[in-house]
């Protein structure tokens, strides 16, 4: 126990499809499952922090006052944070700080979204001046194209192969297989997934993440709140919403270059290795001490840099952590017992409240068919275009 | 009559045919440089007030990473009809310590790719209308 810990209460989700719904309705059905869950209503809400829509990589729908407003305003305070992909972790740190600074013992944190069909482009018009807009203009250098130059160096630094990174979607396939709230709940095989069309090459069509429709969202409290209505429930013991260090060496979305390191030098740990770690330091544990992770697998190489990112093994090591059967559920730390966005598909505001659902049913217990045996501590980590790191560690 | 060639985006690179260049910008205090140049603050810890030049980017650099694009970019990128696959190269320029994007070079094969292989700048057509061509920086092999 430390000073920074809040407790989850209550967790729910509307299920992840194309279901072309109104975000708002996704939103308030998961907000009620939550409060549900926690056995709370509505009135009891202090303080709501919102996950904003993506548009074109931008801000797109307001959340705080829209979910307020739809569950009936009742003149509390509320935020709306836009973090991309890392929207939802900085959602959940508003309404983390707020009951840690004494301001409420009782958060909602909700993120929800209608995605449209195929791939995330910018916005429409002459942007000469917005880096997402020129970036598809002058090298048509679309999401999967960033996904498809990490694969490929993986290949030419530590010799992984096509066959290793679809045994990534495998696995995620077969983790999401009874999940109630992911939109993929098929089996595929790795024949399949080579056989799939090609995107980026080294990367085909099933280990690309989809855009999908969904809401997540948490009732948080303060841990006296949580004594008082509560047995017995989990924690949130760190939260990380970092960002780079300059130089960042590595190249990021939508960025045409890397920062320079002829100047000042590169810090000693990149940011994608900064992620997790700042909130590894504040739940005081290290990698060695997780029992699962629910990480970003935007594409399926991406899950296997994470597992190097978070310090589940050495760089170059993740093809044999995979291929072992460690991070597959009854290995040694299951990574993406979810499913993962293989098996959701990406909902950007509610993706990484989604994954902090996840980590609460596992250590609760809760999680039926993919349930990781005896889990006491989980990480979730994830990355915003822009520059926005998200990790979270919840612990029994 | 043979179309003009103009630049896809004004003032990124230089327009020589032989010898062209990316131009960034260069923080003379803390030494780092930037492409493209469209915010004219250094953005080193520190240094947001430091003077910056433009300065013409390293010609050559070896490569870091590359992906062929087999599937029809979304709008604003202009594609060929019929489609054509290009590839997007990722190239690490030493004295500058930076990995710069660009296109590979049209008729180059991707198949002949290595991480580490020499690259150089060229221009090439990014797309065409009635009366332009529109060239913009793409990276090439030095031995191709």
């Amino acid at each position: 126990m430390n000073e920074h810990e809040v407790a989850i209460l209550g967790v729910g989700m509307h299920p992840w499809g194309k279901w072309g719904r109104n975000f708002v309705e996704y939103g308030v059905h998961a907000i009620q499952a939550a409060l549900d869950d926690a056995g709370l209503a509505w009135t009891d809400v202090e303080f709501v922090a919102g996950g904003d829509t993506v548009r074109n990589g931008y801000p797109g729908y307001v959340s705080g006052a829209t979910f307020a407003q739809a569950m009936g305003f009742t003149g509390i305070p509320i935020s709306s944070s836009y973090a991309a992909c890392a929207t939802g972790a900085q959602a959940l740190e508003s309404a983390r700080t707020r009951i840690l600074a004494g301001m409420c013992d009782v958060a909602l944190v909700v993120g929800a979204d209608t995605t449209p069909k195929g791939f995330l482009a910018p916005a429409k018009g002459e942007r000469q001046l917005d880096p997402d807009w020129l970036r598809f203009r002058l090298l048509g250098a679309t999401n999967p194209t960033y996904f498809g130059l990490y694969a490929r160096r993986r290949m030419e630094l530590f010799g992984a192969t096509p066959a290793d990174f679809a045994r990534v979607k495998v696995k995620n396939s077969r983790h999401g297989l009874h999940n109630p709230n992911a939109r993929y709940r098929k089996e595929v095989t790795e024949e399949e997934v080579l056989a799939s069309p090609l995107v980026s090459d080294p990367l085909h069509l099933l280990e690309i993440c989809a855009t999908s429709d969904g809401g997540a969202a948490l009732v948080l409290t303060s841990m006296d709140y949580a004594r008082r209505h509560a047995s017995d429930f989990v924690r949130v013991a760190g939260v990380s919403t970092v960002t780079p260090t300059y130089p960042n060496a590595l190249i990021d979305m939508p960025n045409f270059a890397t920062d320079s390191a002829a100047g000042l030098a590169a810090p000693d740990r990149g940011f994608k290795d900064s992620i997790a770690v700042a909130a590894y330091e504040q739940a005081g544990i290290g990698p060695e001490d997780l029992d699962l992770a629910e990480v970003y697998d935007l594409s399926t190489a991406l899950e296997l840099d994470w597992y190097e990112n978070i310090g589940l093994c050495k760089p170059g090591e993740a093809e044999k952590l995979l291929n072992d059967g460690a991070t597959t559920l009854g290995g040694r730390v299951p990574v993406n017992p979810s499913g993962g966005l293989a098996s959701f598909g990406e909902a950007v505001p509610a993706q990484a409240i989604a994954q902090v659902c996840e980590l609460t049913w596992q250590l609760r217990g809760q999680a039926t068919e993919r349930q990781v045996e005896g889990a006491r501590v989980g990480v979730t980590v994830n990355q915003g275009l822009f520059g926005h790191g998200s990790s979270v560690v919840v612990r029994k | 009559m043979s179309k003009n060639r103009v630049p896809a985006i004004d003032g990124w690179f230089t327009m020589d045919p032989e010898e062209p260049r990316l131009l960034g910008l260069r923080d003379t205090e803390s030494g780092s440089y930037f492409f493209p140049k469209d915010v004219a603050v250094s953005r080193a810890p520190g240094y947001a007030t430091a003077p910056l030049e433009e300065t013409p980017l390293s010609r050559r650099g070896r490569l870091w990473s590359y992906t062929t694009n087999h599937y029809k970019a979304p709008e604003p990128y202009v594609s060929p009809d019929p489609f054509v696959p290009y590839t997007v190269a990722a190239v690490e320029l030493q004295e500058e310590r930076m990995v710069v994007l660009g296109q590979l070079a049209a008729g180059v094969d991707p198949a002949c790719l290595e991480a580490g292989m020499e690259m150089e700048i060229v221009l090439d057509t990014l797309y065409e209308d009635d009366e332009n061509e529109y060239l913009v920086w793409k990276w090439k092999p030095v031995e191709a």
